[in-house]
């Protein structure tokens, strides 16, 4: 059973991960990382139920935490930039560069 | 011979002794700390000064004077200044007779050249700071005299080169005296390093500096020691001095106002090392080759001095090289032993006297000339201003070793105690007073006699009460100084009372090298009289220079002291500055450029493009997890 869980959670990771590379709206790219971070609670909560230790509900909650503050956080960035360059392309944010 | 007498602590009126340098020392900061609101009247609170300081003096002198011969030492501890292991180091005040006398002298012919200057420096601007810096040379010099300790007097050492520096250098806007201060400053430390040296070996040593503590112990020193420690004081008097080789400072520190002049070459300063190498007498008297050297250096210096006096037609520079020549005398009295140390102290207090008054009777001359010094300018000013002439006539007399003026009496001693040591020294000592009177000889008659030289515009008058009081004061010690001293200071110094070496009397006793004195001396101001009243003198410098006046403005060795340190030295600063500029920056360079170059490089990475970010972060998460497979699956 487990290791169905970690294919399903293995495959949301690439969706993911191929989204925050290849999508260009910041919404969108930013949808792609919760997905990730999902991905990785449903890994902690499966391994949880295996070996019968609550430790990885616990980081599972943690995970969700600190995923609901960056939301937060991020989403109201995302909408100022929306507000001030009528954009939210990732790869028009070029200004912080070396 | 001088003895060291065991101190006894002060008590009565020396538990104030302090007070002699805390006057002056309080009214130089008074001066220089309030500033402007001083200036109406600081001049005379500066005069005030010295003058307290004197009649303190003098009590403490009479207090002396009534005491027993072997109690005549008053030690006085004002405070701990610091205290390290076993070594403890006081801060406190010898009075005896050696210091009393220089105590008086300082003060004494101070606080006449301070009158003199409420005169002299009547409408400068700047006369509060002068005064203000009159009066720290003043406390600094008696710091010096009084100290009970090399340590202490050290500080005033050093005091006296700092106030000399600001005195030469007082009209700091003219470049030739920034430069001619700068220059003292620097010879000064040169012999500075000596006096460093002596302190740290006795410390190494005795573990003390104590006057009273070190000199009973100097027989303890090996001769090797000893010498070594005698050079090291001979280059600090060198230097304080300007003896030869140290000598360059003192003709370019004739740029300070005249009274400083005086202040310098009479009461403070050139004093010091005289002083020190008596004070030092203990050590000397440990190592023959170091008191040779003392008699040697002050054997040339004399002749040197001499000789620059000659060549010079500053007014100015030819008193400073007679400074030189009769320092040179002290310094060789000094270095002829016990015998000769009351001689030097002698020969210092009547030169005191009569140079101080024909310095600044030269700067009654300078102000009656519009400030020129130059002495084929003058000539027949004695109808001009009779009392500068007077005054002066008998700073003349005095030097040249007229009988029964005050020269007369303290040279003639050492010339004779120069002649029971080596006949050598005693010769040239004897030629030295020959040229004495030879160039002071010139120098009267260019200026006071003769025909009239004056530039256009330049009318001749008498100076100010301020200023020709001080010169008849002066010549009055000049005229009476060696009659009043002669049968006494003998006895005073030895501490034993009137049966010392030599002189008792007020009377000269006229033996053949009297004679033989009186000859040569009479011989050079004939030479003078000759090559100066029977020739008309030129208001111009000849060129090209006689060949003796060309050699003489080069003894005060600037042209060697340039090839032989300033020179290699600049060839030497050069030479580093290169090093610096084609090796050194070019390699400091080289590693800023090298991370400049990595910047730029690693610059193109950060593009501000969020999903190359992303990429990097993906591809190093990946590597890093293969990297751990690949641990585990080893």
């Amino acid at each position: 059973m487990t290791s169905i869980y970690l294919l399903l959670a293995a495959i949301l990771f690439t969706i993911g991960l191929v989204g925050f590379l290849l999508r260009r709206n910041a919404l969108v790219v930013f949808m792609c990382v919760e997905l990730m971070l999902n991905a990785a609670n449903l890994v902690f909560v499966a391994f949880s139920t295996h070996y019968g230790i609550l430790t990885g509900q616990m980081a599972a909650f943690f995970v969700m935490v600190v995923a609901a503050a960056e939301v937060v956080i991020g989403l109201s960035i995302i909408v100022m930039i929306y507000r001030t360059r009528r954009s939210t392309s990732v790869d028009n944010l070029t200004v912080l560069k070396g | 011979m001088l003895e060291t007498l065991t101190p006894t602590i002060a008590s009565g009126l020396f538990d104030y002794a302090w007070l002699l340098i805390a006057i002056p020392a309080l009214m130089a900061a008074l001066l220089l700390i309030i500033g402007r609101a001083t200036n109406r009247f600081g001049h005379w609170l500066a005069t005030c000064a010295p003058i307290a300081s004197f009649v303190l003096a003098l009590i403490l002198f009479v207090d002396l004077l009534g005491a027993d011969p072997s109690a005549r030492a008053v030690e006085l501890t004002v405070y701990t200044w610091a205290s390290a292991g076993a070594w403890q180091i006081d801060v406190g005040l010898l009075i005896d007779p050696l210091s009393i006398l220089f105590v008086l002298l300082i003060t004494g012919v101070g606080a006449i050249i301070h009158i003199y200057s409420l005169g002299y420096m009547a409408t400068d601007p700047n006369r509060r700071r002068f005064f203000a810096y009159l009066n720290l040379f003043i406390a600094a010099m008696l710091i010096l005299v009084l100290a009970d300790s090399y340590v202490v007097l050290f500080i005033g050492w050093e005091g006296v080169g700092l106030a000399s520096y600001l005195l030469i250098s007082f009209w700091q806007s003219r470049p030739s005296a920034a430069a001619a201060g700068k220059k003292a400053f620097l010879y000064n430390r040169v012999g500075d390093l000596g006096l460093l040296m002596a302190i740290f070996t006795l410390l190494a040593f005795f573990g003390s500096t104590k006057f009273a503590v070190v000199e009973p112990l100097a027989g303890e020193l090996s001769p090797a020691w000893a010498t070594f420690l005698g050079f090291m004081l001979l280059l600090a008097a060198c230097g304080k001095s300007a003896q030869v080789p140290l000598q360059g400072w003192l003709l370019d520190a004739m740029e300070g106002p005249t009274p400083v002049s005086a202040l310098i070459h009479a009461a403070t300063m050139v004093t010091a090392g005289v002083y020190l190498v008596v004070r030092s007498g203990a050590f000397f008297e440990q190592s023959t080759a170091a008191s040779l050297a003392v008699a040697i250096v002050g054997t040339v210096t004399l002749l040197v001095g001499a000789w620059i006096g000659c060549a010079q037609d500053d007014i100015k520079k030819v008193l400073a090289g007679s400074t030189m020549s009769q320092i040179g005398y002290m310094m060789l009295a000094a270095g002829i032993g016990p015998i000769g140390w009351a001689f030097a102290i002698f020969h210092l207090l009547t030169h005191g006297f009569f140079k101080a008054n024909m310095f600044l009777g030269a700067g009654s001359v300078m102000h009656a000339m519009s400030d020129d010094t130059d002495m084929r300018h003058f000539g027949a000013l004695r109808r001009a201003m009779p009392i500068t002439f007077v005054t002066f006539g008998i700073g003349y007399l005095a030097i040249i070793g007229f009988p029964f003026l005050s020269g007369f009496y303290s040279k003639d001693h050492i010339i004779e105690a120069a002649f029971e040591s080596n006949t050598a020294l005693g010769v040239l000592a004897l030629i030295g007073a020959g040229v004495t009177a030879f160039y002071m000889t010139r120098l009267i008659i260019m200026t006071f006699f003769g025909s009239k030289r004056w530039a256009k515009g330049v009318h001749p008058h008498e100076a100010p009460v301020a200023m020709w009081i001080p010169l008849v004061v002066l010549a009055l010690g000049s005229l009476i100084g060696g009659v009043a001293l002669n049968g006494w200071i003998g006895g005073w110094l030895s501490g034993v009372g009137a049966d010392s070496p030599g002189h008792a009397s007020w009377l000269p006793q006229f033996n053949w090298l009297t004679w033989v004195t009186l000859l040569v001396v009479a011989l050079g101001v004939l030479l003078g009289w000759w090559l100066y009243v029977k020739r008309p003198v030129s208001a111009k410098t000849p060129v090209p220079l006689p060949i003796g006046t060309a050699i003489g403005r080069q003894l005060t060795g600037d042209a060697v002291v340039s090839t032989v340190v300033s020179r290699p030295g600049l060839a030497l600063g050069r030479g580093v500055a290169l090093l610096d500029q084609r090796v050194i920056d070019p390699l400091t360079d080289a590693i800023g450029h090298v991370s400049t170059a990595l910047g730029s490089g690693l610059r193109r990475l950060e593009n501000g493009n969020v999903r190359t970010y992303g990429v990097t972060m993906a591809i190093g998460v990946v590597l890093m997890g293969l990297a751990l497979i690949l641990v585990w699956l080893v």
